[in-house]
Order: structure tokens, then C-alpha cells, then sequence
């Protein structure tokens, strides 16, 4: 285990030890079971205490984890079947942001999501999970092929944000993102969003406008990375910690202000901590939210994801 | 170091100085000529010697393009409740004061009935001076009233989008409000009521990526600077200088993301024949 943060480091050691005395007790045959399940009280109590008290920053670094699920991990764990599928049929294919056909639970489902690389020539074929132009607009393909089809449509929401660069100017990263925010609004079949991992501003919403919201107990979703909310804001980046706390960007806070539907519990010590069970939990929210969406009528379907854009609001009133 | 010195200080007869002692004269940002300000004025606050187009007021921009009176504000008394209290180097509550101070606004867009060459229309026009046209909840809200309202009047919504992008201070609610106003100009779409964007220098992040970018016609006042990503960002992610031209409404044109580049002297006229060209009466 190389790859951690640094509120993880005493966990690791503790697991590190506890794992060195099985070795010993089973290489020289000595009785070290008092001595482990001290240790393992200790390490469920530290464990507990760290992940129940994680600040907004914290949260950040897990959700941008180097080990956490990814959109086609969650896939792999999840579906039964997928096809991947490329292009926007107008530019070009892009790796930032994944999606194809697949049977979840016996049925048929489009499923998408952006996509970060786990090493640096991954990352750079990834983008970081940054996508062009032409990764919203795939990703509008495959919905209105699934609107098509009337299957639903599952979206992973994992990214830092659009990828601002001259040639996504060029192709009209605005408008891609704007045309998937009126299309997804008005889309005839339900429309469930995960947010797995790092909610990054526009780039994420472009993929976010849904009937039920799940965000992953430690994803972040926000309308600006705390490392540029703190350059532009208090012009320097060394306050991301400060921003990243202002911003209210934490999965409880999603769900208080309306834009989560369910928080899926993560395992103990984060979902890198065990792919597995991260997707089991997500599993288990995924078939209540799209059994629920199918029992109601298209229209209605269709209204209740605009009231629920609608009533997105905090204002007063001064005459 | 001498000539270091030197640079820091001001001359005596700087053109800023000449503004700020006669109030008489401006200086173009853009060609830096001196021009007498009243000409200015009378030219749509457009530069006499370069065209360049001034960034001017949500109260200028309704003077130039509404019928002498008939224009009506609806929502004024929107205010934000700055849910998040949020505080950086400075309180939200104070940037919005600023803002009110600044354009005797609460917030950063006016909306409201107009007639344009005696058609019925609805406006919605953001005043960067506050907070830089950011779009948090009230200038989501509004924005969907208008529609709102433009489709209760079966009358063409035109927005006007001069705005840095969604307001950070709001957080998430923020964010939503590019998916609120989206979802609200599908709804016009759906009832067949027209919407024109016009995009004004400068129209960028949430605004551009939301409803600003849906317009059935989408116009772009002359060299506006227009994108998603500000330059900045674009530049250190590319890490090389952006070629000239970049992001103005020109070079929007040539990559096809704007149907045309309409003049502010010519704004007036020619939304009222979009509207004429939507209305489609006989005659």
C-alpha cells in the first residue's frame, strides 16, 4: 500500500502491525491473539473516529483517490454485460468520458461516466477524466438512443472538470454542456445519477440532470474546485482547505440542500478501501431508485425532474 | 533601478486624470484614444474612432434596445439570502452590498416587459457591475420568471448575458441554476416561443454553458470576448499564448457557435424583425 493520504497513514501502520503479528504467529507459532484483537478494537475505533469526522478537504483528497472506483470499475462490478461504445458521430471519440450498453439486474440499461486514469499514461490518455466537447456529446448520443429504446440511463459523475483548452473552445464546450442540460431535462426515460467520486462543476452537471441523485458518502460536488475558488477569492491557492469548507460541498450537504437523493454508505475507510463493497452498496440503492422511477408515467416523470430543477433556489424578498 | 522608479510614477496630465477632472472626456480601452464622452453616449457607448463596444449598464442596454417607456421590472426585490454565509477575503453580504451600491440593483440581472419597435417581448439583462453578472439563485430565479412569463404572453424571451459564470459564494445552488435555466428555455422551445441570446462582452463558465448557449438565435455583439474557460485558465493549461482573436465573437462566428455579429447601434432593429420573422403576420 504506497498510495495513501496522510489521515490514513496511522490506520495504515496499525493494519501494517496487526498483519506482521498473523505472520509471526503463524511462522513461529506463538500466540499473539490478545495482543491482534487489541489491536484490531484499537484499529476499528480509529478508523471509525477518522472517517466519521473527515473535513471537507479531507473528503476532497478521498474522492480524488488514486485507488477509488471508477466509472467502468463500478461497471465491471455492477453489470452484467457492456458494450462499450465510441464517438460522437460529429468529431471524435473521447476517453474521458465512457458509456455504452449493459444489463444491470436482468435488464438493459445505457450506462456512462466520466473516466480518470490511475497512472500517468493513463491520465493522459483519460485527460484526467477532463472531457471535450465530444465526450458531452456522445454522452447525449447514447441518452437519446436510450430515449429511443425507452431503457433508463445511469450516469457516474467523476471528474475535476471540462477540459478547458483551445480546441474544446473551438468545438463549443459551452454549448455541449448547455445542449445535455436542456436535453436531459426534457428526456423520456428515467435518468439516475451517481456521484462516485469528484463533482467538478459544470463538467459534472453536464451529466448530472436526473430523476434520482446518489452521492457516494465521500464525493464532492461543487461549483468550483477549492483550489481555484481560493485563487480567484482570496488570490492565492494555498486556502483550497479553507474554500473547500465555505464551498459546502460534501455529500451531507447535498442532500440538505435538496440536491441529493440518498447518501450510499462507503466501507470502512473509504470505497478504495474495497471496490467490492462500494459497488454492493451502490447496487443495492440503484435497483430501489430504478424501481421506483418505473412505476411512474413518462410525463409525470418528465415534470417532476423540472420542479425538482425549479425549486432549486435560496432567496428572499425585500421590497 | 531609476528607471524603475520612474515607471511607478503617474504623470502629471495621465488621460485617467483627464477623465476623472472633467468628467467630459473617456478613454476607449480598446484604441486608447480620448473621446469627448458625449459623443460616446450618443454613439450607443461605442468607441467613434474604433467601434469598440463599452461594457455598459443593464439600465443602458434597456434605453437602447426597449421603446421609450415601455419598459416594465418585474422581481426587483429578489435578494439573495447568501445561504452558505459565506466569507472569504471578504462577507458575500458585503460584495452584494457593493453590487446594490454600485448599480442600485439587488442583483446582478433585470428583467422584465419591453416593446421593441412597438413588439411585446420579455427582457432579461445582466449588469456585470454586480459581482460580475454571476448567476447565483436570484438571477436563476429570474431568469425563469421570465420565461415564465414570456410563455404565459406567448412573447419572445431575449436575454442579454454579460457574466463571469455561476456565483461561487452559492455554492452547489449555483451550479443548479444552469440546469434551472436550461430546463426552463425547453419549455419555451416545447410551447414554440422564441428566445434570442445576445451575448455581450463578456460572457463566460455557467452562463455560456447554460441557457446563454440555447438561444434560437444566438447574437454576439462585435469583439465580445465569449467562452466557456476563461483565457487565463486556457492559457496555463496549455501552458502557450493564445492566438489573437481568440474567444471574440469573430472567431465564434467562423467556428459556427453564433448565428451573427449585430452591431449596438443596430441591436434594436434587428430583434424587432426576429420578432417580426416569429410572429409571422401578415402584411
Amino acid at each position: 500500500m504506497s498510495n495513501y493520504l496522510d489521515f490514513e497513514k496511522p490506520i495504515i501502520e496499525l493494519e501494517t502491525k496487526i498483519e506482521e503479528l498473523n505472520q509471526r504467529a503463524s511462522r513461529d507459532g506463538n500466540d499473539f491473539s490478545d495482543e491482534i484483537r487489541r489491536l484490531q478494537k484499537k484499529l476499528g475505533h480509529l478508523q471509525k473516529s477518522t472517517f466519521s469526522n473527515l473535513t471537507p478537504w479531507q473528503k476532497t483528497l478521498l474522492a480524488r483517490h488514486a485507488q477509488r472506483p471508477y466509472t467502468l470499475d463500478y461497471i465491471a462490478l455492477l453489470m452484467d454485460e457492456f458494450h462499450e461504445l465510441h464517438g460522437d458521430r460529429v468529431f471524435g471519440d473521447n476517453l474521458a468520458l465512457v458509456g455504452g450498453l449493459a444489463r444491470f439486474q436482468g435488464e438493459s440499461v445505457v450506462v456512462m461516466g466520466h473516466q480518470k486514469g490511475r497512472n500517468t499514461r493513463e491520465n493522459i490518455e483519460r485527460n484526467f477524466g477532463m472531457p471535450a466537447p465530444e465526450g458531452y456529446r456522445k454522452a447525449l448520443r447514447l441518452m437519446k438512443m436510450a430515449e429511443k429504446f425507452g431503457v433508463p440511463v445511469i450516469t457516474f459523475i467523476d471528474t475535476p472538470g471540462a477540459h478547458p483548452g483551445l480546441g474544446a473552445e473551438e468545438r463549443g464546450q459551452g454549448e455541449a454542456i448547455a445542449r445535455n442540460l436542456h436535453d436531459m431535462s426534457r428526456l423520456r426515460v428515467p435518468i439516475v445519477v451517481v456521484v462516485s467520486g469528484e463533482g467538478g462543476s459544470g463538467g459534472a452537471l453536464a451529466i448530472g440532470v436526473g430523476d434520482r441523485v446518489l452521492v457516494l458518502e465521500h464525493a464532492v460536488y461543487s461549483v468550483i474546485s477549492p483550489e481555484s475558488c481560493s485563487s480567484i477569492l482570496w488570490r492565492e491557492t494555498s486556502r483550497a482547505e479553507e474554500a473547500a469548507k465555505a464551498l459546502k460541498i460534501t455529500a451531507q450537504d447535498m442532500s440538505d440542500v435538496g440536491v441529493a437523493d440518498r447518501i450510499v454508505p462507503e466501507p470502512v475507510g473509504g470505497a478504495h478501501r474495497n471496490h467490492k463493497e462500494a459497488a454492493e452498496n451502490l447496487r443495492q440503492a440503484l435497483v430501489e431508485a430504478l424501481a421506483e422511477l418505473k412505476s411512474i408515467p413518462v410525463k409525470e416523470l418528465v415534470e417532476s425532474r423540472f420542479q425538482r430543477l425549479r425549486s432549486i433556489a435560496s432567496y428572499g424578498s425585500t421590497p | 533601478m531609476e528607471w524603475f522608479k520612474k515607471k511607478k510614477i503617474k504623470p502629471s496630465f495621465s488621460p485617467r486624470k483627464v477623465m476623472v477632472a472633467e468628467g467630459m472626456w473617456e478613454k476607449c480601452q480598446n484604441c486608447k484614444e480620448i473621446v469627448y464622452k458625449k459623443e460616446i453616449d450618443k454613439n450607443f457607448r461605442v468607441c467613434p474612432k474604433c467601434n469598440y463596444h463599452f461594457r455598459i449598464s443593464a439600465d443602458e442596454r434597456v434605453r437602447i434596445v426597449a421603446d421609450e417607456g415601455s419598459f416594465q421590472e418585474a422581481d426587483a426585490d429578489l435578494v439573495s439570502t447568501d445561504p452558505l454565509h459565506f466569507k472569504d477575503s471578504r462577507k458575500y453580504r458585503d460584495r452584494l452590498k457593493e453590487g446594490e451600491n454600485l448599480t442600485g440593483r439587488r442583483d446582478a440581472l433585470v428583467s422584465g416587459e419591453a416593446r421593441i419597435e412597438g413588439l411585446p417581448a420579455i427582457l432579461a439583462v445582466f449588469d456585470f457591475r454586480f459581482m460580475g453578472g454571476s448567476m447565483g439563485s436570484v438571477v436563476g430565479e429570474k431568469i425563469v420568471r421570465g420565461i415564465e412569463k414570456s410563455l404565459a404572453l406567448k412573447v419572445p424571451f431575449i436575454s442579454f448575458s454579460s457574466s463571469g459564470g455561476a456565483r461561487m459564494q452559492e455554492g452547489i445552488i449555483s451550479l443548479m441554476q444552469m440546469a434551472k435555466t436550461s430546463a426552463a428555455v425547453s419549455k419555451l422551445g416545447e410551447a414554440g416561443v422564441p428566445f434570442f441570446s445576445v451575448l455581450t462582452d463578456p460572457t463566460f463558465g455557467g452562463v455560456t454553458a447554460s441557457f446563454a448557449m440555447l438561444g434560437d438565435i444566438i447574437i454576439a455583439e462585435p469583439k465580445a470576448l465569449i467562452g466557456f474557460a476563461g483565457p487565463r485558465v486556457i492559457e496555463q493549461t496549455i501552458r502557450e499564448k493564445l492566438p489573437d482573436g481568440f474567444q471574440r465573437a469573430e472567431f465564434l462566428l467562423e467556428k459556427g457557435m453564433v448565428d451573427m455579429i449585430v452591431e449596438r447601434r443596430d441591436m434594436k432593429k434587428t430583434l424587432a424583425g426576429l420578432i417580426r420573422f416569429f410572429r409571422n403576420e401578415h402584411g
